[in-house]
């Protein structure tokens, strides 16, 4: 399913979400594991030795991102003399043309397909299913999501949204399985079902983690080793990259790699962490006959240029999300595309423009905990802020917000309209109670509000009688 | 970015920016603030053309508005020695974004900005790290149990959360409990607890539920915002705990209780 953008409905949207009493079960639990678990194995040496690698990981980002033209010319030339074939997609129509043009020029009919949410981006499954192919995700989460006609809520675990009970019923209404509460029954049963995809495929989608750029080859991490299926064992691969995932170095792989696995599911490696060089070479029985690199720009390039360059340093942990109260509230679906929670809530609107992604720069409390957890230190609270700002100064924020702010800064320059705006609030307490007009009625919807005091500080502390002078 | 180093604050007449909340709705928090610095000898001033900070509008991307009642601040504060702030969240407007908003072509904004951001404390971090004391030689009347809620500007933003828990670990008859999740964010957010009303009560409930399940009498926090919206939640919900400031709870301590 392609993903579907309603960035701007986001409110109602978690609404709707705050109301799902399974969502609620579901993302509150795997939110706070995830959170948990990555605290441990982050810091399961010390405060002081998860911080470097925290460091060193940022600068890695850093570095590649920097050089980021030289790197991708790097990598293309490394990629090459690999074997890869290289191809540059400028937007999502362009990179699914070429991954069409490839599938027909291999005569390709059965695609499986490993965890991308570049892929989700580009919307790729459908385009396939549309020509004819068959496309089967092979992440377990993926597979669900894949089955129930979703599109994934969370960048490491995209069926974080649904209860295990949940789950049982998709296997029994999509595959006939025979009903069972054993999770373990479960994945075997799915594991089964995605062993024939396995065998039947002609074609594999990866992503990539990174792009090693001084090897040529692609960095990938995974738990099922689903990812290894799909890029070993069909006589064709094609790796989905977006530019920003570049790396200099294997050193800067592996040093990310301390930080990827640990911030996302808290292992400290992942069970197959790979480094993939291309198609198999003529002495070599494994691998694909043919393997294809697309590098993907689909806005990010536009992004490079801006204040929000950072925000390319990602490398789609989901630990923004996992620390995040408000994603923990509502899963990732109630933002709107493709990337949920504080992440999404920056690239959104990079991606889409921000008009079409309004709500998102505001549905964070600025609480700070996601830029806390970044295992590459991006600042995202001062790029959402940097977003509202932007909102003003373009003209595209609320007009009675802006008359608001206008008034309030015309009051608060002065100390006698100041304590003048005290004295109307205090009597307008005292006219309307409870009752809070506007949109200060939101407050007392579900909170109290305290009384104004009867006389504000700046009294008391004149009628001090041991006031200094 | 890295926060603006300090000098000691020590042997300097603080100066209170109350906070325009306090000043309208907590003015005793003020009082009690200024009890306690003056129980440790700090000479307090008000200068009572005090209003904001300008949070308000610099969180909502109202940066020009920000900046206007920014320079008013500047101008009131143009002679302070030291400024103290009885909350987490206006502390960090002044020690991290005041220098963000201006360039140093801007006049002599940017200086001032500056200059705000070096002299600038919380309140329980200019006792702990600024004075030093973290034991104020005061015991409460009663034993009372008390967790800390960390409020989110202040742990996050300035790396407090220790100050608050050692001058309540130091104070005679309190006992520290543990809060359930006490980093988390209550949900208010300033204008997020009204433009996304719902979501803002779900991440309150889910503190509320924390707050009823802790083993303390009383939560302590930093920041009256955050005590609104947990008061707010508790009253609503008929629990009969409440969220106090740190130095109210100090202030109870001090001899004849507070002034």
């Amino acid at each position: 399913m392609t993903v579907e953008l309603q960035s701007n409905d986001f409110i109602a949207l978690a609404d709707i979400a705050l109301r799902n009493p399974d969502l609620q079960h579901a993302v509150g639990a795997g939110t706070r594991g995830g959170y948990a678990s990555r605290a441990e194995a982050m810091f399961a040496h010390g405060n002081e030795h998860g911080e470097f690698m925290r460091r060193q990981a940022a600068e890695a980002k850093r570095r590649a991102l920097r050089q980021l033209p030289d790197l991708l010319e790097m990598a293309e030339r490394n990629l090459l003399a690999n074997g890869w074939g290289v191809e540059w997609a400028e937007d999502a129509r362009q990179a699914n043309q070429l991954v069409l043009d490839i599938a027909a020029r291999h005569g390709v009919r059965t695609i499986t397909k490993s965890k991308s949410m570049l892929s989700e981006e580009l919307g790729v499954n459908h385009v396939m299913e549309a020509a004819g192919l068959r496309v089967v995700e092979t992440d377990l989460g993926e597979y669900i999501i894949q089955l129930n006609n979703e599109t994934p809520s969370h960048i490491v675990a995209p069926v974080m949204h649904k209860t295990k009970d949940e789950i049982r019923d998709i296997f029994i209404r999509e595959l006939g399985m025979a009903p069972t509460d054993d999770a373990e029954v479960m994945v075997a049963f799915a594991r089964k079902m995605l062993r024939e995809d396995f065998l039947k495929a002609d074609m594999g989608i990866s992503g990539a983690n990174f792009l090693i750029a001084e090897t040529g080859s692609i960095g990938l991490v995974m738990n099922e080793g689903n990812g290894r299926m799909c890029t070993s064992m069909p006589r064709l691969h094609i790796a989905l990259v977006g530019i920003e995932k570049i790396v200099e170095t294997v050193e800067d792989y592996a040093t990310l790699t301390q930080v990827l696995p640990r911030s996302s599911t808290g292992q400290s490696l992942t069970v197959y962490t790979n480094i993939l060089n291309g198609p198999a070479r003529s002495d070599e029985d494994d691998g694909p006959e043919h393997a294809y690199v697309i590098l993907v720009d689909n806005g990010r390039s536009e992004i490079y240029g801006t204040k929000y360059a950072d925000a390319l340093a990602c490398i789609r942990c989901g630990a923004c999300q996992n620390a995040c109260p408000v994603y923990r509230s509502t899963g990732g679906h109630a933002y709107g595309w493709v990337y949920g929670g504080p992440i999404g809530a920056v690239l959104t609107p990079l991606f889409v423009g921000l008009e079409n992604a309004a709500p998102l720069p505001h549905a964070s409390s600025l609480c700070g905990s996601c830029k806390q957890v970044c295992p590459v230190d991006i600042d995202l609270p001062r790029m959402l802020l940097d977003l509202r700002w932007d909102q003003v100064r373009k003209g595209q924020s609320n007009v009675d917000w802006d008359a608001a702010m206008k008034m309030w800064a015309i009051g608060m320059t002065s100390p006698t309209r100041f304590a003048l705006g005290g004295k109307a609030a205090r009597a307008g307490q005292a006219i309307m109670g409870e009752y809070m007009p506007g949109l200060l009625g939101n407050w007392s919807k579900h909170r109290d509000f305290p009384d104004f005091a009867p006389k504000p500080f700046r009294q008391l502390w004149k009628e001090r009688p041991n006031v200094r002078a | 970015m890295a926060l603006p180093e300090r000098e000691s604050p020590i042997g300097k007449r603080a100066s209170l920016f109350v906070t325009c909340i306090v000043d309208m709705i907590y003015p005793g928090t003020g009082m009690s603030v200024v009890d306690i610095l003056e129980h440790v000898g700090v000479e307090v001033d008000f200068l009572p053309d005090q209003t904001c900070c300008a949070q308000p509008a610099f969180n909502s991307g109202y940066r020009d508005e920000a900046r206007t009642v920014a320079r008013h601040f500047f101008k009131t504060f143009k002679d302070a020695e030291v400024i103290v702030t009885p909350s987490g969240s206006c502390a960090a407007m002044l020690r991290h974004e005041y220098p963000h908003l201006f360039k140093p072509e801007d006049d002599d904004a940017y200086e001032q900005a500056q200059r705000i951001a070096s002299i600038t404390w919380e309140f329980s971090e200019f006792l702990v790290d600024g004075l030093g004391i973290a034991n104020l030689d005061l015991t409460l009347p009663a034993k009372q149990s008390f967790a800390i809620h960390d409020a989110c500007h202040g742990l996050r933003g300035l790396g407090l959360g220790g100050a608050a828990r050692e001058l309540i670990a130091h104070l005679g008859n309190a006992e520290l409990a543990e809060l359930n999740e006490c980093e988390v964010c209550c949900g208010f957010g300033g204008l997020f607890s009204l433009k996304m009303p719902e979501l803002s009560n779900a991440m309150l409930q889910n503190k509320v539920k924390n707050i009823i399940a802790a083993d303390a009498d009383t939560i302590v926090t930093g920041d009256v915002s955050c005590l609104t919206q947990m008061n707010g939640g508790l009253s609503r919900g008929k629990s009969p705990k409440r969220v106090l400031h740190l130095a109210d709870v100090l202030a109870q301590a001090l001899p004849g209780g507070r002034s």
